[in-house]
C-alpha cells in the first residue's frame, strides 16, 4: 500500500524500460510483442488505480496516499492523491489501454510508438499526482518530449510544423510558470504543495514601472500560472496550436492529447490558482468569464466551419474547456464540480469521437468531410456509436455531457446570470455544428463511389467502443460516483476560498 | 620552497615531469609504437593527476609563498578538467589516426595547456594566473592549427591568435591599472585593501578590462567573434575539447578573480556580467538557428550556455556559484557526449559536418539517434534530463538574488534555443531520407555516447551527489 501510487506511476515506463532493452527485431512477431507487453504495461495500472478507487475514503478531507521522500536541495518527492485528481487518474489508466488497442495498426517503428506512449502515461500520471511543486512541474513539462515526438515521427503531411509549434507554444507558456515555481519557493522556502495551500502571498497592490498591479505579487504569480495552464487547456486565444497538433497527430496521440494533456490544464486552475492565489483569482475572474464566454461562442462557430472533421473536434474541446473555465472560475461548489465532471466526461467523450474518425481515416486515408457521405447505409454499426457520441458531444441529457455543462451553468449562474446567458448559447451552437457534422457525413446518399467498399467496425474496433458507450451512460445517469468523490475535496476548496476571501 | 609546497604542488610538478619526458621520448624515438606510448601515457598521468587531487588532503588557502591556492573549488575545477582532458584524449585518438595527425605534439600541447588551466585557477596572484593563462593559450593557438595543409584550420589557428593576443593585451592593461592602484598583484592583499579603504576609480576600470579578457576565453558575447570560425577550423577533436575544457577554465578563472579579489565590490562588476550574460544567451540562441554546420551550431549554442553560466556568477551569492559548478559539470558531459558523435560522421570515409547530412539518421543507427536525442533535449534544458537542472539552479540562484527579470529573460532565450535543438532532432526523426552517413562507430565512442546520454537520464535521481561537493567548493571560495 506505501509505494501503490509510485506504481502506478512508474508501471508504464517500467514497461518502456523493458521494450527498449529487451525487444529486438522488425517483424511481425517482434512488433506483436511490443504491443502485447505495452498493453499489458497500461493495464496493470488501470487495475491498481480501480483498487485506489476502492479504497479511496471519500469522507476524509486532505490527501490519502501520500509518500514522500528527499529530493535535490531540499525539494522532496512527494505524491499524494484527493477527490480532485483521483477522477482524472482514472481517466487516463481508463484511456490509456484504450489508445494502445486502437494503435493495433500500427506499422511504423512499432517499439518506438510503443515507448512514447508508455512513458506518456508515466508523465501524465505524476503530474496528476505530485503534491511538490518542482515535481508537478518537472511531470507537466516532460510531457513535451514523447508527444513531440508522436506527433513528429507517426504524423500527417504537415506534422512538422506541427509538432513545432506544438512544443515551442507549450514551452514558453510553462517557462514563465517556471520562474512562479521559483519565485514562491524563495519566499515561503517549502516546495510542498500541501504547505503552499494555506501560505499567504502578498496581495497588496504593487507599483510596477509606473503601472499599479492590482493584487500585487499574487497577481504577477497568477499570470505566470495562467499562462501556462491557458496554454495547455487551452483558452482562446491561446488555442491555435490544438487544431494543428490535432489534424497531424496520428489517432492515438490525438485521443491522449484531448482526452488528457488538456484536462492537466483544468487540474492546474484547481490545484495551484484558485487555492494559492485566491485574492488574484477573483481579480481575474471577470477576465476569465470573458475569455471563456469567447471561447465557447467563437470557437463553436469556427468549428461550424471546419472541412476537417479531426479540426471540427478539436474546435468543439475549445468550446467545451470553456465550460471549464468558467466552472472553475465561478468559484462554488456546483460550479467546480461541474468543471470536474466536464473534464472527465469531455475525456470520455472526445476520445471516442477522435477515435471514430480514426476508424474511417484508417479506412479511407481522408479525413476530409466532403468525402464522406451516407455512411449509415454502409456502415450501420459505425453510424450508431457517431450518432451516440456526437449528441453526447452535444450534450444531451441522460449522457455524461449533460451533467457537466448543466452542473457548470448551475453554479455559473449564481455568480453572473449574463455570463451564463451567453455561455448557454454554445449549447445551441454545439448542437449545429454536431447536427451538421452529422448529417454531412452519416446521413444523406452515397455521393462517392470510393466509400463502397468501406467495412463496418470490426471486433477489436467495438472492444474499446464499448466501454466508452458505458461509462457515457452511466456516468450521464448516475453521475454520483465521480460527484461523491470530488465533493470533500471540492468542499475544503470553496471553503477555503471564501475564508480567504473574507 | 619548502618540501610541504612540493607536495602541494604534486599534480602540476607531476605534469611538468611527464611532459618533459613525454617530448624527449618523442624525439627520440620516432615510431608509430612510440608515439602511441605517449598518447596513452598522457591520458594515464591526467587520470593519476585527477586522483592525487581528489585524494590530497590540503585544504590550505594560500602557500607557496602566498601565490597558490589549493581549495575545493580549485580541486573542483581542477578534477573536471582532468578527467574531461582524459576523456577527450581517449575520443580524438580514432579521429587523428585516419587523418594523419597522429602526432606527439598532439597530447604533449594538451598537458601544457591543462597546466596552464590548473595553475589559473589555482592563482592568488595576477602575475601567476597570467603566466598560466598564457600557457594554455600559446598551446591552444598551435592546436587548432594542428591540420597545417587545411587553410581552414590555418585560418583558425591565426585568427584566435590575433584576436586571443588582443584579450591578453586588455587583460594585462586591466591587471597593471590594478596594480598601479592598489600596489599589489596580491588577491587577499588587494581584497583587504578594498574592504578598509574603499576602492578607485583604477580598480574598477581595470576590473572592467579583466572581465573583457576573460570574456573573450569564454567566448561571451561582444567576445565571441572567433569562437564559430575556430570550431569550423579546426580539427573536431580539438573543436571538442575547445567546447569543454578552456571554458572551464575561463569561468573558474572568472569565478575566482571576481569572488576572491574583488568580493566586495559585487554591485560593480555585478552590471557588467549582466550584460554580458543577456547578450550571449540571445546571440547564442538566435544565431544558430540559422547555422547549417553542426560544429558551428555548437560554438553558438556553447555561446548561449556561456550566457547562463553568467547569470549564476551575476547573483554574486554562493547559491549562484554553486549552480555553476553544476551547470558547468552538466554542460561538458553534454558536449562531450554531443563531440564523439560530431567525430564520428562521415560518409564514405570523407568527415562530414553539415546538418542536413543527419536526415533520417533513425534509418542508420536507432541507438545513436535516441542517445543524441536525449542530450539534445538536455541541451535545451528540458525536464525530465539532467540539462533542467542546470538551467533550474540558475534561475533559482538569480531569482534569490533579487534577478527575476534576468531570469525572465534567460527563460525567453533558452525557448528559442530549443527551436534549433529541435531541428535537429526533427531531422533524425521526420526528415527527408537523403544520402545517408556510414553510422558506424568504436565501442568506445559509443559507450561515451551511451554513458554521457544516461547520465542526463540518471541526473534526475541526484545529480549524481554533485550537490554537496559544488556547495563545499562554493562555500570555500566565497569565505
Amino acid at each position: 500500500m506505501d509505494y501503490l501510487l509510485s506504481l502506478i506511476i512508474f508501471f508504464p515506463s517500467f514497461g518502456a524500460l523493458i521494450l527498449g532493452i529487451f525487444l529486438r527485431g522488425e517483424n511481425l512477431e517482434s512488433n506483436n510483442n511490443a504491443k502485447l507487453l505495452t498493453l499489458v504495461s497500461t493495464i496493470a495500472p488501470l487495475i491498481f488505480s480501480i483498487f485506489v478507487f476502492y479504497n479511496f475514503n471519500s469522507s476524509v478531507t486532505g490527501f490519502q496516499l501520500v509518500e514522500e521522500y528527499q529530493w535535490l536541495m531540499g525539494l522532496t518527492y512527494k505524491v499524494g492523491i484527493d477527490g480532485i485528481s483521483l477522477p482524472l487518474i482514472l481517466l487516463t489508466t481508463i484511456t490509456m489501454p484504450i489508445v494502445i488497442i486502437s494503435s493495433w495498426k500500427i506499422e511504423k517503428n512499432v517499439k518506438e510508438y510503443m515507448i512514447c506512449f508508455l512513458i506518456l502515461e508515466t508523465l501524465i500520471l505524476g503530474v496528476f499526482c505530485s503534491l511538490d511543486l518542482v515535481l508537478f512541474y518537472l511531470f507537466f513539462e516532460s510531457g513535451l518530449i514523447p508527444m513531440f515526438l508522436i506527433i513528429g515521427i507517426w504524423g500527417g503531411n504537415n506534422r512538422v510544423y506541427a509538432a513545432f509549434k506544438f512544443f515551442l507554444y507549450t514551452l514558453l507558456g510553462s517557462i514563465l510558470m517556471l520562474f512562479a515555481v521559483i519565485y514562491m519557493w524563495t519566499v515561503s522556502g517549502t516546495t510542498d504543495i500541501t504547505k503552499l495551500m494555506f501560505f499567504d502571498f502578498n496581495s497588496s497592490d504593487l507599483k510596477l514601472l509606473g503601472f499599479n498591479i492590482n493584487g500585487g505579487i499574487q497577481s504577477i504569480l497568477w499570470i505566470a500560472f495562467f499562462a501556462s495552464f491557458a496554454v495547455k487547456l487551452p483558452m482562446w486565444p491561446f488555442h491555435t496550436w490544438l487544431p494543428d497538433a490535432h489534424v497531424q497527430a496520428p489517432t492515438g496521440g490525438s485521443v491522449v492529447l484531448a482526452a488528457i494533456l488538456l484536462k492537466m490544464g483544468g487540474y492546474g486552475f484547481l490545484r495551484f490558482s484558485l487555492p494559492m492565489f485566491p485574492d488574484a483569482s477573483l481579480i481575474f475572474q471577470n477576465f476569465i468569464f470573458s475569455i471563456s464566454v469567447i471561447a465557447i461562442i467563437y470557437t463553436s462557430l469556427v468549428a461550424l466551419m471546419q472541412k476537417d472533421i479531426k479540426k471540427l473536434i478539436a474546435y468543439s474541446s475549445v468550446a467545451h474547456m470553456g465550460f471549464v473555465t468558467l466552472g472553475i472560475f465561478s468559484m462554488n461548489q456546483q460550479s467546480i464540480d461541474g468543471a470536474i465532471f466536464q473534464m472527465i466526461s469531455h475525456g470520455i467523450i472526445s476520445a471516442a469521437l477522435f477515435l471514430l474518425v480514426g476508424v474511417i481515416y484508417d479506412r479511407m486515408h481522408t479525413k476530409d468531410i466532403d468525402f464522406y457521405g451516407g455512411l449509415v447505409s454502409l456502415m450501420p454499426k459505425y453510424a450508431l456509436f457517431f450518432i451516440f457520441f456526437t449528441m453526447a458531444n452535444v450534450g444531451l441529457p441522460g449522457t455524461s455531457g449533460f451533467v457537466g455543462e448543466f452542473l457548470v451553468l448551475l453554479g455559473t449562474f449564481k455568480v453572473s446570470k449574463l455570463v451564463t446567458i451567453f455561455a448557454s448559447l454554445g449549447i445551441v451552437l454545439s448542437a449545429c455544428y454536431g447536427l451538421w457534422l452529422s448529417r454531412r457525413i452519416i446521413f444523406g446518399n452515397v455521393t462517392n463511389n470510393s466509400l463502397l467498399e468501406i467495412t463496418d467496425l470490426n471486433r477489436i474496433e467495438k472492444l474499446y467502443f464499448i466501454p466508452l458507450i458505458v461509462l457515457t451512460l452511466f456516468l450521464g445517469i448516475l453521475p454520483y460516483p465521480v460527484l461523491e468523490i470530488t465533493s470533500n475535496s471540492v468542499d475544503l476548496l470553496v471553503s477555503h476560498l471564501a475564508q480567504n476571501l473574507k | 620552497m619548502k618540501i610541504i609546497d612540493i607536495l602541494i604542488l604534486a599534480p602540476e610538478i607531476l605534469l611538468i615531469i611527464f611532459s618533459i619526458i613525454a617530448i624527449l621520448t618523442a624525439s627520440f624515438f620516432k615510431s608509430n609504437k612510440s608515439y602511441n606510448l605517449i598518447f596513452q601515457a598522457t591520458i594515464i598521468i591526467f587520470l593519476f593527476s585527477a586522483l592525487i587531487l581528489y585524494l590530497t588532503p590540503f585544504e590550505i588557502k594560500t602557500n607557496v609563498n602566498g601565490i597558490f591556492i589549493r581549495d575545493t573549488f580549485s580541486k573542483f575545477f581542477q578534477i573536471l578538467i582532468l578527467l574531461s582532458v582524459s576523456c577527450l584524449l581517449f575520443m580524438s585518438k580514432q579521429y587523428l589516426q585516419k587523418n594523419k595527425l597522429f602526432k606527439p605534439e598532439y597530447p604533449i600541447l594538451l598537458i601544457f595547456s591543462t597546466l596552464g588551466m590548473m595553475l589559473m585557477i589555482s592563482s592568488n596572484n595576477f602575475l601567476l594566473l597570467y603566466l598560466g593563462l598564457e600557457i594554455q593559450s600559446l598551446s591552444l593557438y598551435v592546436v587548432s592549427s594542428f591540420r597545417r595543409e587545411n587553410y581552414k584550420s590555418t585560418e583558425a589557428g591565426l585568427k584566435y591568435f590575433i584576436l586571443g593576443s588582443l584579450s591578453s593585451g586588455l587583460m594585462l592593461f586591466g591587471i597593471s591599472l590594478i596594480y598601479g592602484s592598489t600596489g599589489s598583484i596580491n588577491f587577499e592583499i588587494i581584497s583587504s585593501m578594498i574592504k578598509h579603504e574603499g576602492f578607485f576609480p583604477g580598480i574598477i576600470a581595470g576590473l572592467v578590462f579583466l572581465i573583457c579578457g576573460f570574456a573573450f576565453k569564454a567566448s561571451a558575447v561582444p567576445f565571441h567573434m572567433w569562437t564559430p570560425d575556430v570550431y569550423e577550423g579546426s580539427p573536431t577533436p580539438v573543436t571538442a575539447f575547445f567546447a569543454t575544457v578552456p571554458k572551464l577554465a575561463a569561468i573558474g578563472v572568472l569565478l575566482r578573480v571576481l569572488f576572491d579579489c574583488f568580493g566586495q565590490l559585487v554591485e560593480s562588476w555585478q552590471q557588467v556580467i549582466i550584460i554580458i550574460s543577456v547578450l550571449s544567451m540571445f546571440l547564442g540562441s538566435i544565431a544558430a538557428i540559422g547555422q547549417n554546420n553542426i560544429k558551428r551550431l555548437m560554438a553558438y549554442s556553447s555561446i548561449g550556455h556561456i550566457g547562463f553560466v553568467l547569470m549564476g556568477i551575476a547573483s554574486g551569492t554562493d547559491k549562484g556559484v554553486s549552480s555553476v559548478l553544476i551547470y558547468m559539470v552538466l554542460y561538458i558531459i553534454m558536449n562531450i557526449g554531443v563531440f564523439v558523435f560530431i567525430l564520428n560522421m562521415e560518409r564514405n570515409g570523407v568527415a562530414v559536418t553539415t546538418i542536413n547530412s543527419l536526415n533520417m539518421y533513425n534509418d542508420v543507427s536507432k541507438s545513436q539517434t535516441l542517445f543524441l536525442t536525449i542530450l539534445l533535449f538536455s541541451l535545451a534544458g528540458i525536464p525530465p534530463l539532467a540539462g533542467f537542472f542546470g538551467k533550474f539552479f540558475i534561475f533559482n540562484a538569480a531569482i534569490n538574488a533579487g534577478l527575476s527579470w534576468l531570469a525572465v529573460i534567460g527563460g525567453i532565450a533558452s525557448v528559442i534555443a530549443a527551436f534549433y535543438y529541435l531541428r535537429i532532432v526533427y531531422l533524425m526523426y521526420f526528415g527527408l531520407s537523403s544520402d545517408p552517413l556510414s553510422g558506424k562507430m568504436p565501442t568506445a565512442h559509443w559507450l561515451i555516447l551511451s554513458g554521457s546520454a544516461l547520465l542526463m537520464l540518471i541526473g534526475i535521481i541526484n545529480l549524481y551527489g554533485l550537490e554537496k561537493p559544488s556547495f563545499l567548493a562554493a562555500k570555500s571560495l566565497i569565505n
